[in-house]
């Protein structure tokens, strides 16, 4: 599958990574690699072959319901820019 | 033309657990903003998440309840977006393999018949912060939106209907069936007002006698069985209207406003959501074993459904008593702690459904605060049953019991002397009274049609009852009554 180049200002948008043109067009060329390989993995037959939802082959591992940690919030707002009445500020997301 | 209206709805429950889905952060509400927050819940660098037993055993548990599949593995996904109350950039929610498969609930409309709605899966995913959109600003005068992350992390089951309900009264009725299921179960506390349980609605309109959907639209968080009910019948109205004007519906969010009672397009986005899933590599897959599923299956109680069947064909109750009395576990432990008491479905039902209802209702209480306890309740019912006291002092008792007068209905009997009076000669006593001293009213009778006398006895009955402060037995009164009226004529 080809990648054009703005299918990567689209990826880019989506993670809301701001690229330049010289940046796209590199990462067009490295993507479009990944995707050959991804390409080549397609065509190969797996029939009968369980999808691998993660590559260690393992579970998950439950724990209990307890609670466990304690209010450490004025740790964390020492790194926030902006901080009200115990809330975090963001620019208004709302008109 | 007539038109069929088709809906599917997406329920969100949060579930009762302690801590949160991933993390051992507090899910406790109102506790003062971002106190309930730690490093896992805002994505710091360098978490990892470990998930909830106890969610995973609820999650299963309503499966269990809806007769669904548990398939052995199910999978936690991605859902990629960004909103400043979703701190990671992503959703841990469960995309291509929920932890609930294919189950079926029954719903029951106003005139007590019943239909089964097809659920099409159930998975667990994390609800996300709040964000208060009040008057704060930057120091140059922006405008800026609080963000509280208390909530974000807290365990939600997604419940996605299959597109099987045609009218907003089966849409409200199966909203309730699921309120009541996991209330039921205790995996949630139902409360909508807080935000325990929300739901997205999907209508579409198709002219009726159509195999394939109309265009649908999506109403998001409706948080009340009277909303989803108002915001489905605007909603209908409305695309009828724009199709029978030549228009069409286009695909889109739309919010209900419960004030306008109208439902409005969201902003359109610039493009299609593209959340771009891929399973969470921070979990591994969940594998559910079966003894531990047959440990739930084996610990679940009673449900909704099959209590109603057993009040109705078990104790004999109607349709509608069963469907009322069976609605929460609460009132339907009260009402059968109430039946064991007194020995009678019925009378409890009655009285349950009757004046307690009409109490709690009045002072606005629910079943769990009423003043009047099973047991007491119960009393009271017995001695209406076995003749201590008749209709009209039980409800004496009922409210002296309601008001704290008395500790049982025995003692309040006792202290108000409300024990009937079944003593013929005591009842022949105060008829002759009562004839003594209603000459005027005697004469009437007397020279009253026969006829019409059976109406006129009234009077007298009542005399005779406020003589004896309403304890006399009534059926003993009117026969002895007219057994002496007659022998006067």
């Amino acid at each position: 599958m080809a990648l054009e180049h703005a299918d990567v200002l689209r990826a880019a948008h989506l993670a809301r990574l701001g690229l330049t043109d010289d940046e796209a067009a590199h990462y067009q060329a490295d993507l479009g690699r990944i995707l050959e390989m991804v390409d080549r993995l397609q065509a190969l037959d797996t029939e009968g072959v369980a999808p691998l939802a993660h590559p260690l082959d393992t579970t998950q591992r439950l724990r209990a319901d307890e609670v466990t940690e304690s209010d450490q919030r004025d740790r964390f707002q020492r790194s926030a820019p902006a901080v009200e009445q115990g809330l975090y500020l963001v620019p208004r997301v709302v008109e | 033309m007539q038109w069929e209206t088709v809906i599917g709805l997406e329920v969100h429950v949060q579930l009762a657990t302690r801590s949160k889905i991933f993390s051992g952060a507090s899910t406790a509400f109102g506790a003062e903003p971002n106190t309930q927050a730690c490093a896992v819940d805002l994505g710091l660098p360098g978490v990892l998440p470990v998930l909830n037993e106890q969610a995973v055993a609820m999650a299963v548990q309503f499966g269990l309840a809806i007769h669904a599949e548990i398939p052995e593995v199910s999978v936690f996904d991605r859902k990629n977006y960004f909103y400043p109350d979703l701190p990671k950039g992503y959703q841990t929610s469960q995309m291509y393999h929920p932890i609930v498969g294919p189950g079926e609930v029954e719903i029951t409309l106003e005139d007590g018949s019943t239909r089964t709605i097809r659920v099409h899966h159930a998975h667990l995913e994390e609800d996300a912060g709040k964000s208060l959109h009040e008057s704060f600003s930057d120091g140059m005068g922006h405008a800026m939106t609080g963000i509280d992350l208390n909530r974000a992390g807290t365990p939600l089951l997604e419940i996605v209907s299959e597109p099987d309900m045609r009218s907003a009264k089966e849409a409200a009725a199966y909203l309730k069936a699921i309120h009541s299921i996991v209330t039921y179960l205790g995996i949630s506390d139902g409360n909508m007002a807080e935000g325990s349980m929300r739901c997205d609605v999907n209508v579409s309109v198709r002219p009726r006698g159509q195999e394939t959907f109309g265009t649908r639209a999506e109403i998001k968080n409706v948080n009340s069985f009277r909303f989803v009910e108002r915001a489905i019948e605007f909603e209908v109205e409305r695309q009828i209207e724009l199709i029978e004007d030549g228009g069409e519906v286009v695909q889109e969010t739309r919010l209900y406003d419960p004030e306008r009672d109208e439902t409005r397009s969201m902003r359109t986005k610039e493009e299609a959501n593209d959340y771009r899933y891929f399973p969470c590599p921070d979990l591994l897959p969940v594998v559910l074993d079966g003894a531990y599923v047959d440990h739930l299956r084996e610990t679940l109680p009673e449900l909704p459904a099959d209590k109603r069947a057993r009040f109705q064909d078990g104790l004999g109750l109607s349709a509608y008593d069963a469907g009322v009395l069976s609605a929460s576990r609460e009132m339907a432990e009260y009402f059968e702690a109430v039946k064991d008491a007194c020995g009678d479905a019925k009378q409890a039902a009655n009285w349950v459904q009757g004046e307690l209802s009409g109490a709690l209702n009045r002072e606005g209480l629910a079943i769990g605060d009423s003043p009047v306890s099973a047991r007491q309740l119960g009393e009271l019912i017995t001695r209406v049953m076995d003749d201590t006291i008749n209709g009209k002092a039980a409800k004496q008792v009922f409210q002296a019991l309601w008001n704290g007068q008395g500790e049982s209905a025995d003692a309040v009997i006792e202290a108000k002397g409300l024990k009937q009076v079944t003593d013929t000669a005591a009842i022949e006593a105060m008829i002759d009274q009562v004839i003594a001293d209603s000459p005027a009213q005697v004469a009437q009778y007397r020279d009253a049609e026969p006829d019409k006398r059976g109406k006129m006895i009234g009077y007298f009955v009542g005399q005779v009852m406020k003589a004896s402060r309403g304890t006399a037995n009534p059926q003993q009164v009117n026969a002895l009554l007219k057994e002496k009226l007659d022998a006067l004529c």
